[in-house]
């Protein structure tokens, strides 16, 4: 075989490493990535004893079928019962279905002044192109502030259970999270080096056009949330924790959700009282438009995206 | 528009805010920023209660720029000014029985978290209240059970995790029936406001096209709440969830959050459905039937049960059986019963589950009767107010219990034979088995046989002076307090809601 290049220039070409590894001479993985080899299951004394004995106990209070008669024939009985129940309620509602008005009739009766009103006037009331934004930030508003409650409170329920308080703790739950999975992944960086920040932009770009496009508060969130979980899956706790800590998140939650709840106090007392609130709608289309509805947006994006991501956080090793 | 117009709306959003305030503030500035929310939102629902009996009629307001049928809406006639002044009431009262175990039993970096709880649970219960739109009070029901669930679980520890997994479950099934009947109600009316509705309703169901699926509606509707509520063949969560949390969520979970679905129920069927169409459909005699069921099963459970917050636990479920026995009767006299029970219940229970901790604490942390033997003399006050609450739930004179069953027996009364001996003999019976077991408990605190110190399993049975616990005490006294003005002025009361059920119109 003739080669331009000599044997030992060769082998410092990439066409070279790819030939190796294309042969199976090679793992790049080997000695780039720090892989730890799961250790076998240990038990020791005690502990096996007692999980013996809580089995046994287990096995005969409460899934010893043979000799307890009651919840034998309590299973049975569950099991046929709840088949037929569920049967019957199919049943009973595939009925009622059949009863309902037909999908997309005109003389339907949700096809009133409603939703007239909501498509014909919306861009002159609110501002925003997108009829659902207006509907769900002006319109409805009052509803949309007690659903982003709904994932405040649902993100501090996974905290009271998941959160992990105490120091000692803390540093184990820290030094068993990955245990058993390669850190530093070399291809996921890369990926991720790529894909993290046109993700983020994404996110911030569907949040700001809220109110011109499909999108919103919530999915622009959503995206920038899964944007950040992805750097942190790359690059791990200690990147994140130079710009996102616990104490960012509970700011920006704090500072979001309280702009978000006395900006619409004062505009729902302005409704009420049929004040003007003095904050010009714009021109429909352009970014700065929509009055309130921007910078709701903007607070629900911020909102949804630190709980998505203090979730995965919590999940992980309870805590960030 | 007078300023006072305003209170339902402020009530609703400042407890609303201070759950996202106190998410920044350490242990003591969260309780008190919360007892400062329920005093101010107690203040507010109290003026608009006074002003709304002088003006006698309700109003609406809007929330937002856009009127009703495309913005949001809420609505505040006396009966809701009243229940949500009670409602606070009974709140702050619960909170403040059981501050010490709030300190005691969660841990310190999570207090904050607690207090977000309970101000957003009275943000939903206002809302509940207060709203005339249905979707609304959907998102804060929502809120409602995932507040409840963490009330549950703060106290850490295996049974209140399983309590509250049990309870997400039931709950959202609840919900899911929920939201089930509200979307079929909107596909055959095209509204979710509750007038709108109602109007709709009052033509679809005259033309008589969309019959089958409105009663079906209303029954996923009822059996929805019905499970959120824990009416008695779906209570299975409700012994555990109010045995092992700590005592102000066990307070606050019997005697207000069932209470808040039970509210939007009677709301539903008077504001939404119409109560000549919920008593056309019979669903009324479903929920009878299930009512008398849970008064004698609640009760027999609440016999056998050795431990003393499973047992009040257990009453719970015969009492809202006792409601949804009233909502059955089919006829306004009945409803009002069940209100005046909600308010006696809620009264009585909570101060049931703080009698009840003064009195574990006294016996070293045990809950078994046993253990309890005496536990009257160890702690006076907490002993005498156990007493005071038996009597009103069997029903002494005096107490609002007894108003309760006696108005639910005039109601049965006035309704035709086939329920009217069924609710008489149930009444009975239940009273005789909450006699059962109730007396006992009271006849076991004092009997004098373990007055020294003794060991228990958990720890050491101490002797409780009146000095040392006067917040504790002080709230008993209140509690106590309540209970014998409901006992006593019952018939303004009884007006009260009357005149708040014509509001609904």
């Amino acid at each position: 075989m003739s080669r331009l290049l000599s044997e030992q220039e060769y082998r410092k070409t990439k066409a070279f490493k790819v030939k190796r590894w294309y042969c199976g001479e090679k793992d790049p993985y080997i000695g780039r990535v720090e892989l730890r080899p799961q250790k076998p299951f240990e038990e020791d004394v005690n502990t096996q004893k007692k999980r013996i004995h809580d089995e046994a106990i287990l096995q005969r209070n409460i899934y010893d079928i043979e000799h307890n008669r009651k919840l034998m024939l309590f299973s049975k009985f569950y099991k046929v019962i709840s088949v037929l129940f569920v049967f019957t309620l199919i049943g009973i509602l595939l009925y009622m279905v059949s009863y309902l008005p037909p999908v997309g009739n005109a003389a339907n009766p949700d096809n009133n002044e409603v939703a007239t009103k909501y498509i014909e006037d919306a861009m002159k009331d609110t501002g925003a192109v997108n009829i659902v934004t207006g509907m769900i930030l002006d319109y409805r508003a009052f509803d949309t502030l007690g659903e982003s409650n709904v994932l405040f409170i649902a993100t501090c329920t996974v905290l009271i259970l998941l959160r992990v308080d105490s120091r000692s703790k803390k540093r184990e739950e820290e030094e068993n999270d990955r245990l058993y999975e390669p850190k530093n992944d070399i291809i996921l960086q890369k990926v991720a080096f790529f894909l993290v920040p046109m993700i983020i932009i994404f996110g911030i770009y569907v949040i700001l056009n809220g109110h011109l496009s499909p999108g919103g508060g919530f999915s622009g969130g959503a995206i920038i949330g899964s944007g950040l979980i992805l750097y942190v899956n790359a690059f791990g706790f200690q990147k994140i924790e130079r710009f996102f800590t616990q104490r960012t998140y509970k700011w920006i939650c704090f500072v979001a959700l309280l702009f978000y709840c006395l900006a619409k106090t004062y505009s729902f007392y302005c409704g009420a009282h049929h004040l003007e609130t003095g904050i010009p709608l714009g021109t429909p289309g352009d970014i700065l438009s929509s009055g309130l509805i921007l910078p709701l947006n903007i607070c629900v994006g911020m909102v949804v995206a630190c709980t998505m991501y203090a979730f995965y956080a919590m999940f992980r090793k309870g805590g960030f | 528009m007078e300023f006072i117009r305003n209170f339902p709306f402020f009530s609703i959003l400042l407890s609303l805010g201070s759950g996202v305030l106190t998410s920044i503030m350490n242990r003591k500035v969260a309780r008190f920023w919360n007892t400062f929310v329920l005093l101010a939102v107690t203040v507010m629902s109290a003026v608009l209660f006074v002003y709304m009996l002088g003006v006698g009629e309700p109003y609406t307001f809007m929330m937002g720029h856009f009127p009703a049928p495309w913005g949001n809406e809420i609505r505040a006639g006396v009966l809701e000014a009243g229940m949500a002044l009670f409602f606070c009431i009974v709140m702050l009262l619960s909170m403040k029985g059981g501050e010490e175990h709030i300190d005691r039993e969660i841990e310190d970096t999570k207090a904050n978290l607690y207090y977000i709880m309970i101000n957003l649970l009275l943000s939903s219960l206002l809302a509940l209240i207060y709203t005339n739109d249905l979707f609304t009070a959907y998102v804060f029901v929502e809120i409602n059970t995932i507040s409840a669930c963490g009330l549950i679980m703060i106290r850490q520890s295996g049974r209140t995790i399983e309590a509250a997994t049990r309870y997400m479950i039931m709950s959202s099934l609840g919900s899911g029936l929920l939201l089930m009947g509200l979307c079929v109600l909107y596909d055959i009316t095209g509204h979710l406001l509750m007038s709108n509705i109602k109007q709709s309703i009052a033509y679809v169901y005259a033309q008589g096209i969309y019959n089958i699926p409105l009663v079906a509606s209303i029954g996923m509707i009822c059996v929805g709440l019905a499970i959120k509520s824990a009416l008695y063949p779906f209570h299975t969560w409700l012994p555990d969830a109010y045995g092992y949390s700590t005592v102000s969520s066990a307070a606050i979970l019997s005697s207000l959050v069932s209470k808040g679905y039970i509210f939007l129920l009677i709301k539903i069927f008077f504001r939404v459905v119409g109560f000549d169409i919920i008593v056309d459909s019979k669903i009324v005699n479903i929920l009878f039937v299930f009512g008398l069921l849970g008064m004698i099963m609640g009760s027999v459970n609440a016999i056998m049960e050795n431990d003393i917050r499973r047992m009040v636990a257990f009453s719970s479920v015969a009492q809202i059986g006792y409601i949804y026995m009233g909502l059955g009767l089919g006829t306004t006299f009945g409803i009002v019963a069940s209100i005046f029970h909600v308010l006696s219940h809620a009264s009585t229970k909570s101060l049931l589950f703080v009698a009840a901790a003064g009195l574990t604490d006294a016996s070293g942390g045990s809950k078994r009767f046993e253990d309890l033997t005496g536990s009257g003399y160890r702690n006076p006050m907490a002993g005498i107010a156990f007493t005071m609450g038996a009597c009103s739930m069997v029903g002494i004179p005096l107490f609002s219990g007894f108003i309760s069953k006696m108005l639910f027996a005039e109601a049965a009364v006035q309704n035709s034979l086939s329920k009217m001996l069924p609710t008489l003999i149930c009444l009975a019976i239940s009273t005789v088995l909450n006699a059962i077991y109730f007396m006992k408990t009271v006849i076991r605190l004092y009997t004098p046989k373990s007055r020294n110190v003794k060991k228990t399993e958990a720890g050491e049975a101490a002797i409780v002076s009146f000095r040392e616990h006067p917040l504790y005490n002080f709230t008993l006294i209140l509690m106590i307090a309540l209970n014998v003005l409901l006992g006593c002025c019952s018939q303004p009361i009884a007006d009260w809601i009357i005149s708040g059920i014509g509001m609904f119109g």
